[in-house]
């Protein structure tokens, strides 16, 4: 019998793969909290197809989880230490994650000829034929949930077989020395209402698990993650989406206000609408509207009448939104607006991450329309930066934009539950009744320039507001050239003040550092694995990652200036190059590095990047 | 505020004159709205105006109240975010034919269809008047304008088919120059729960005088025009002296007395009707041989969107374990370390 090898290891990858239909998802969102509660750092990465209805087996049908687990874990990985492919089309489409090393677990009752067929395979030995030489566990899953599930004679064969996805994460845990204990509670949960279910996937979890210790002469390699120093709290496992909406529920509570999200589905942003529209015992009002122009507008309009007011989208629905968001800019009333980007331009990559909204957030809009940007960095920063943009939406009286991306919304890290204690006082801007008989609707404060807010139902405050250029000081309606200049400086100035209230920039690396990465959004924990592998290769760099963009932080012109090299990385062609070069003339030399495809960087890719210009002379 | 003050027109003028062309209808009804609402009882903190773009919607610069001049076709989303917001306050929509049924048609029906609390003041000139005279949703076809000097090769919408058709449960109709007319049709739509509209014909002196002749002055009306109330039969006639029957599968204009037709022959007005078919047929009838139908053609009280929403709040609340965010919290699958 030969040993089996057991590879400690800091930090492994694992990616299920299989049909549409085949519960990856499930799988891998099971293996991952395991790990989390195991105390990893997790992060992970759903890969959906496309298509909806993509024939069953076909390579337009696979979908794919992964999960980053172990140590310092910032990026969901590119290659993976094990790949389950429920399918020949998911072996296929899957390749490319894999390493040398990998090892392959196949459900082996699935190669034969007509699905080989279905996953366009021209000769009968797939391995062969994509060159793959890795370790394969071919394991005959279908067989084994028929077999594990023989004694349940009321359940029909095709509702067995729906329980390959857990036989796989039995088998895995195995792999990976996790302990069953945890999936089996998230079993019970998952299926609560449908026990026999639950039972029968209770089954095939152990049945996996032991598949594993009784063959493990035919398997060579074991993992096991060497253990971290948790830190005390309470943690759960987050997506973006769902952080957001959290956020957003805290920022309500925090500034007593109620909470109202008018919004349109879209994909990748469609999930904050269900999360929100869940939690009705929190007096959440949420409206599917007819498009996202009345996503905005209803918002707007709850907004006036005195709520915490968001519309959430992603791109298409920010072009249709922004007329209206205008009008937020122009009336002066708090709004959130989440963009949850995609790939475009038109319907694009509805399913894949970019960061190609950006000059569109910024600029998108008719006339000088200055708006706040921020930036979310990872799925668990999702919730405070959906706080921070209501809190300045709030006490700014302003629209505030809050891009997220795919990537940051469908992955998941582990997030430290906050008490809300910790968290900042956010007042409304409101009127006070002494200030009745001397009040305008644009009298602003000295300060912030940020007008007062006076909610229908105030008495003495009745008031007319609306899209027209208004009069400084009284707030009529003025066509007066000079006016109008005074007011688009206000409305610039009155944004860019915003800045005193933001965290100041913060740079990562070595401290002699003469290269500075820049980066803004999802691409944080790219960048920082980049940073941190090339530190510890004794290069001397540094990352300063930006989550606000407008107003940007008030030291940034300070920290560009005191680097040789700059170079910008984010997924699109230089936006955010382009915007810091309109702001800061004459940096040390930028350079840039781009990909857009639809994807997050591949590491060894960037880092490659990165190496070759610190290089340049 | 005293409670029970009793409101006049005046404390909804906030003293800004309006800027309409000399002779345009809108004037007329500014004053009928100040009336409408002062008779409605609301104060003007509690009254919420919010109008899109538009000769019409510049209404929202001469009202004393919370007023909003929004943008072009979205003042009722807007408006119903509003109420939807807070259910208490007494929310008005003030928008042009164009506003409301060309740019913003889609949140026009879809309102309708949610029956969000709001008051709609369709304000239907036939044109687009602030934008100087393009034909417009409910230009008859071959109508002559800027944007079609040959005439329109398309057909009009007419209104009342629009919001019935959308499940509107309150439509009423009223003629600018008609002041107590319009007062009645305003201060019904504000009572009735539910989306309610009000297709007030406006002549805009300008661009296309002229349009509403048959109707337009007292006169006019008093021939042309069935004033309908519910529970009375419907007579017109400078004397009373014609009514509306039932004819077959239609209607029919008969001389009461003549004809073999009697008083009890005539139709009897039911607003509150669920079945649309009437109210829709008697909202379309048109001259020549029709008069036209002003007043409170359908109003049909069903759960109003902000009520049911309200409700849904109270019942889920009652049956989840949570409610803050902390005890949200503690509903996720979490792990504790020590
Ligand atoms: C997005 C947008 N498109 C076009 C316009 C130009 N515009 C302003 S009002 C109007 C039409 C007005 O017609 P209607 O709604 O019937 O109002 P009326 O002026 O007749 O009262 C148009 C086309 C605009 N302001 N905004
Ligand atoms: S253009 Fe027509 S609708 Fe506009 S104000 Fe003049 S008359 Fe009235
Ligand atoms: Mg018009």
């Amino acid at each position: 019998m030969e040993d089996i090898t057991v590879k400690q290891l800091k930090n492994v990858v694992v990616l299920f793969s299989g049909d549409s239909g085949d519960g990856m998802q499930l799988a891998g969102n099971i293996f991952s909290a395991v790990c989390a509660i195991l105390g990893d750092d997790i992060c992970t990465y759903p890969d959906y197809p496309a298509e909806i209805r993509a024939p069953q087996g076909t390579l337009g049908g696979v979908s794919g989880f992964k999960i980053h687990a172990g140590r310092d874990v910032m990026t969901p990985g590119d290659h993976c230490n094990v790949l389950v492919a429920m399918n020949p089309a998911a072996l296929k489409r899957m390749k490319k994650c894999l390493a040398p090393n990998s090892v392959i677990v196949i459900d082996v009752d699935t190669f034969n000829a007509a699905e080989l067929q279905k996953a366009e395979f021209t000769t009968d030995d797939p391995f062969e034929e994509l060159g793959i030489k890795n370790e394969v566990i071919a394991a005959p899953l279908s067989t084994m949930c028929l077999n594990s599930l023989a004694k349940m004679t009321d359940m029909p064969n095709k509702n067995k077989l729906k329980c390959r996805n857990i036989m796989a994460l039995g088998l895995v845990c195995w792999m990976f020395e996790r302990p069953l204990e945890h999936a089996v509670k998230m079993i019970k949960e998952k299926f609560a209402s449908k026990p026999d279910i639950a039972e029968a996937n209770i089954r095939v979890l152990q049945d996996g698990y032991n598949y594993g210790h009784n063959v493990h002469a035919s398997i060579a390699v074991r993992y096991k993650i060497e253990p971290k120093i948790p830190q005390k709290g309470t943690y759960t496992e987050i997506n973006g989406n769902k952080a957001l909406a959290f956020g957003l529920i805290a920022a309500a509570e925090k500034s007593h206000l109620e909470l109202f999200l008018g919004s349109y589905p879209i994909t990748p942003a469609t999930d904050i609408l269900h999360e929100l529209a869940k939690h009705k015992s929190l007096g959440i009002k949420t409206v599917q509207c007819e498009d996202e122009i009345s996503g905005c507008c209803m918002a707007i309009g709850a907004s006036y009448a005195g709520d915490l007011a968001v519309t959430s989208t992603s791109g298409p629905g920010i072009c249709l939104k922004s007329e209206a968001m205008n009008l937020a800019i122009m009336a002066e009333l708090p709004l959130v607006i989440i963009d949850v980007q995609r790939g475009g331009p038109s319907t694009g990559l509805p399913t894949k991450t970019e960061q190609t909204d950006l000059l569109q957030a910024l600029f998108g809009r008719n006339g000088e329309s200055p708006m706040p940007v921020v930036s979310a960095t990872t799925p668990a920063n999702c919730f405070d930066t959906a706080y921070m943009a209501c809190k300045i939406a709030i006490e700014h009286m302003t629209p505030v934009i809050v891009l997220s991306d795919a990537f940051v919304a469908n992955g998941s890290s582990i997030w430290h539950i906050p008490s809300l204690q910790d968290y900042p006082d956010i007042t409304p801007h409101d009127v006070s009744a002494d200030m009745a008989s001397k009040w305008a609707p644009y009298i602003r404060d000295p300060q912030t320039l940020t007008r007062y807010r006076a909610i229908p139902g105030t008495e003495d405050f009745c008031h007319v507001i609306g899209g027209l250029e208004k009069d400084d000081e009284t707030g009529k309606i003025s066509y007066d050239p000079q006016n109008h200049e005074t007011m688009v400086e206000k409305r610039n100035q009155k944004v860019a003040l915003i800045a005193k209230d933001l965290p100041l920039l913060t740079v990562k690396g070595t401290p002699d550092a003469d290269t500075l990465i820049i980066g803004w959004g999802g691409t944080y924990g790219h960048l920082l694995e980049a940073v941190t592998l090339l530190t510890e290769k004794g290069e001397k760099i540094a990352l300063a990652h930006f989550q606000w963009i407008n107003p940007l932080p008030s030291n940034t012109e300070e920290i560009l200036r005191s680097y040789k090299k700059i170079i910008v990385a984010e997924l699109n062609s230089g936006q955010f190059a382009a915007y810091l070069r309109m702001k800061f003339q004459n940096l040390p030399y930028m350079y840039q590095i781009n990909c857009v495809q639809g994807q997050p960087f591949e590491e060894d890719i960037l880092t490659e990047q990165i190496t070759q210009i610190i290089k340049e002379k | 505020m005293i409670e029970d003050t009793i409101l006049t027109a005046e404390d909804f003028s906030n003293g800004v004159k309006g800027r309409w062309c000399a002779g345009c209808g809108d004037f007329g009804i500014h004053s009928s709205l100040k009336k409408a609402m002062a008779e409605i009882g609301i104060p003007p903190s509690k009254t919420v105006v919010i109008s899109g773009i538009g000769c019409s919607s510049r209404m929202a610069y001469h009202l004393n109240g919370y007023c909003f001049h929004t943008i072009h076709g979205r003042p009722i989303a807007i408006a119903s975010g509003c109420k939807i917001a807070n259910p208490d306050i007494n929310v008005w929509t003030i928008c042009g034919d164009g506003d409301s049924m060309a740019i913003g048609g889609n949140h026009f029906i879809h309102a309708l269809r949610r029956n969000v609390n709001i008051n709609i003041v369709l304000l239907n000139n036939r044109i687009y008047g602030l934008t100087k005279g393009q034909y417009s949703p409910t230009s008859e076809r071959g109508f002559v304008s800027k944007s079609s000097p040959y005439g329109t090769v398309e057909d009009p919408f007419r209104p009342s088919e629009l919001i019935i058709g959308a499940s509107g449960e309150f439509f009423a109709r009223c003629v600018a120059t008609d002041g107590p007319g319009s007062v009645a049709a305003l201060t019904a739509a504000s009572k009735h729960k539910g989306t309610a509209v009000v297709e007030v014909l406006t002549n805009c002196v300008t661009f296309n005088n002229g349009s509403f002749e048959r109707i337009y002055s007292k006169e006019a009306r008093e021939e042309n025009a069935l004033y309908l109330e519910h529970g009375k039969p419907m007579l017109f006639g400078k004397n009373k002296e014609f009514g509306i029957v039932q004819h077959g599968f239609d209607l029919k204009v008969v001389k009461v007395g003549e004809g073999g037709y009697t008083l009890k022959d005539v139709l009897v007005h039911d607003a509150h009707c669920t079945d649309r078919t009437l109210h829709t047929k008697l909202s379309s009838l048109e001259g020549p041989d029709f008069p036209l139908v002003l007043g409170v053609i359908r109003d049909v009280a069903i759960p109003t969107y902000e009520e049911e929403v309200e409700n849904q709040i109270k019942e889920i609340s009652e049956k989840k374990n949570y409610h803050n965010f902390d005890e949200l919290m503690k509903t996720q699958t979490t792990w504790t370390i020590e």
